[in-house]
């Protein structure tokens, strides 16, 4: 794994060894990770990072209260099989993490509630982590690409993210639904499965599409909007079917429009900010199309897109510890009473003071 | 050129002999050239090897001719925007007057101990968007990249790519929340420029009270939006 991050501060003394505990859960994935802080390399590693999804069957989302329902039956077995997995005692963990928000309600004081009881029981601070600043960390960390320009797309989340004073600013976002959302919510107009995601399956069905259902395409400055267009191809699905178009085809319309719309905005921060990379994070982050896009528009402004290993991408506990870490190292302390949990937590409140500040 | 700068070049690419590029944006090469004797820039929309080619044409096509009638519309009623000498919607390129002068984001930055200069291109800026309104158009990219300083009370708006016809106070809301947004992206200490911004645009907009109103509005549904993750 990488090494510390050109744009990170250098850590502060003591600057030793550390073992972090990460606790994830605001949608429905629960998940577990554990990071090592090697002084010697400035390395992190994860060491182990077990997960569960909460699967619900074709045709419905998941709703919060059963989602909290399968966090809390299974986030103590993961915390025991993460600690099983790395081979560490819980001894030796300096600070267990945890995903503060956004995210649904249930779900995260589900996940909140398992890390204060582990943080007293091992006598450990407890560090709250904004969810979508986990997955930026995460990304700089695993592709060694300091400081990209980070689309940040997901279930609950489309933003365009870049690093500008001492904080993550959105340059730009949805100004309705999630990307993810109107991916799932149009896999269950076409009855496909949840497993293992339904975005996934929209991606498998779309390679097969060959037919461009022209759709609506909303861009505003560097904002997207995706709610007309879902409401479109939901109402006129059944004509389209009729009339010579196969569910590949529009699955395909679909990715293809959307994908579009979201690498322009892309592009257009790029632009706006000067600057060359791409981070692709977030699980819509792990669409192959998405990624393939993306990594032309970057090449063509002489730079890369790098997606995260899939692994990463998708929710997970060691994406909480990383971001965790990095703020206990930098001096973060959390106030015991501080440390609840909240639907709604913009990426943009969170100083990063793990980074080199830099000029507006 | 890189291979993939090559792949968006394409048979309808204009020749450009005498041309120079002037900006690589994020939609559009604009190229300075002469056109009998004007100064003037050519907007080329090419090619984007990353989107299909059904979806790119279209969206080219579409965003050349939106442009080229909001930019007619605005010299209409006198909105200050560049003249368009000619449209290529084949190619997709727009021949436009060249406006003399730095942008609005250079201008500012530039400016900004200066609060009198600074001020006064504030004021234009908000008044030439009241303008804009008036004339029944939203921009769709209001930003301090897509405003050409003639002088510091002489701002003149360009890329009218995501321009419509609208006279909805939402859009026009929509349209104020996007520039202050790319105002506080791009210039340190925003603040005092969105305020300099609307104060001239509440002066100088007929239906300003409401618009400003729902811009209220439009703010408080953003902070809202996050949802989870
Ligand atoms: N009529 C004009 N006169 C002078 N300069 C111009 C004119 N039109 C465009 N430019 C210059 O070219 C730049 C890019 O133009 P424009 O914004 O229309 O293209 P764009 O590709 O849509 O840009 P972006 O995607 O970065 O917003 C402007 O910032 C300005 O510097
Ligand atoms: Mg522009």
């Amino acid at each position: 794994m990488a090494a510390l991050l050109a744009d990170n501060l250098p850590v502060p003394p003591p600057n030793e060894a550390l073992l972090a505990l990460g606790i994830e859960g605001s949608a429905n994935k629960v998940g577990v990770g554990l990071i090592r802080y090697v002084p010697a390399t400035g390395a992190y590693d994860i060491l182990a990072n077990p997960r569960e999804t909460y699967v619900t069957p074709p045709g419905t989302g998941f709703r919060p209260r059963e989602t909290a329902q399968h966090h809390q039956r299974h986030v103590v077995p993961l915390v025991q099989k993460c600690l099983r997995e790395a081979g560490v005692d819980a001894s030796e963990i300096g600070c267990v993490c945890y995903t503060r928000g956004p995210g649904m309600g249930g779900p995260l004081r589900s996940c909140a509630v398992a890390a204060r009881v582990l943080a007293r029981l091992w006598r450990v601070p407890l560090v709250p982590v904004n969810h979508c600043v986990a997955h930026i960390e995460m990304g700089r960390v695993a592709t060694d690409v300091s400081d990209p320009v980070v689309l940040y797309v997901s279930g609950g989340n489309t933003q365009v993210l870049a690093f500008s004073g001492r904080r993550y600013c959105i340059f730009g976002e949805t100004i309705d639904i999630a990307v993810g959302n109107c991916l799932d919510r149009f896999a269950r107009v076409l009855g496909l499965s949840n497993d293992p995601s339904p975005g996934y399956n929209i991606e498998k069905c779309a390679r097969d599409g060959k037919k461009f259902a022209p759709l609506p395409y909303v861009v505003k400055g560097m904002d997207v909007s995706f709610s007309g267009l879902l409401t479109f191809i939901s109402q006129n699905a059944p004509k389209l079917l009729a009339g010579g178009y196969t569910p590949s085809d529009l699955c395909y319309s679909l990715q293809e429009t959307i994908f579009a719309m979201l690498v322009e905005v892309t592009e257009r921060a790029m632009a706006h900010c000067g600057r060359k990379d791409v981070l692709l994070v977030g699980g819509v982050g792990c669409n192959r199309r998405l990624q393939a896009m993306m990594a032309a528009m970057a090449r063509g402004r002489g730079g890369a897109c790098c997606d995260m290993d899939h692994r990463y991408c998708v929710d997970n506990g060691a994406m909480i510890a990383q971001a965790g870490i990095f703020a206990f190292q930098h001096g973060s302390r959390a106030a015991w009473a501080s440390c609840d949990c909240t639907q709604r937590f913009r990426t943009d409140e969170v100083e990063a003071v793990w980074r080199r500040p830099t000029e507006t | 050129m890189s291979a993939l700068a090559e792949a968006e070049e394409d048979a309808d690419t204009p020749a450009r002999d005498h041309w120079s590029l002037l900006s690589q944006g994020a939609e559009a090469r604009v190229y300075g050239l002469d056109l009998c004797g004007l100064p003037a820039v050519a907007k080329h929309r090419h090619r984007k090897a990353y989107r299909i080619a059904a979806l790119d044409g279209r969206l080219r096509r579409d965003r050349t001719l939106a442009e080229a009638r909001a930019l007619a519309r605005c010299r209409a009623r006198g909105v200050p925007a560049p003249a368009v000498l000619g449209v290529d919607a084949a190619r997709c390129v727009l021949y436009l007057e060249r406006v003399p002068g730095p942008t609005a984001r250079a201008f500012v930055d530039a400016n900004r101990a200066d609060p009198a200069r600074l001020g006064a291109v504030l004021a234009a800026l908000g008044g030439a968007v009241a303008r804009l309104h008036a004339a029944g158009l939203v921009h769709g990219d209001l930003t301090t990249s897509n405003a050409v300083c003639r002088a510091a009370d002489d701002v003149v708006l360009i890329d009218f790519g995501l321009a419509g016809a609208s006279a909805q106070v939402e859009d026009r809301a929509v349209d104020l929340y996007v520039l202050e947004r790319a105002l506080a992206s791009t210039h340190r200490d925003a603040d005092g420029l969105v305020a300099a911004v609307l104060a001239a645009y509440a002066a100088a907009a007929a239906d300003a009270k409401q618009v400003l109103r729902r811009l209220d509005a439009v703010r408080a549904r953003g902070r809202k939006r996050e949802c989870f993750g």
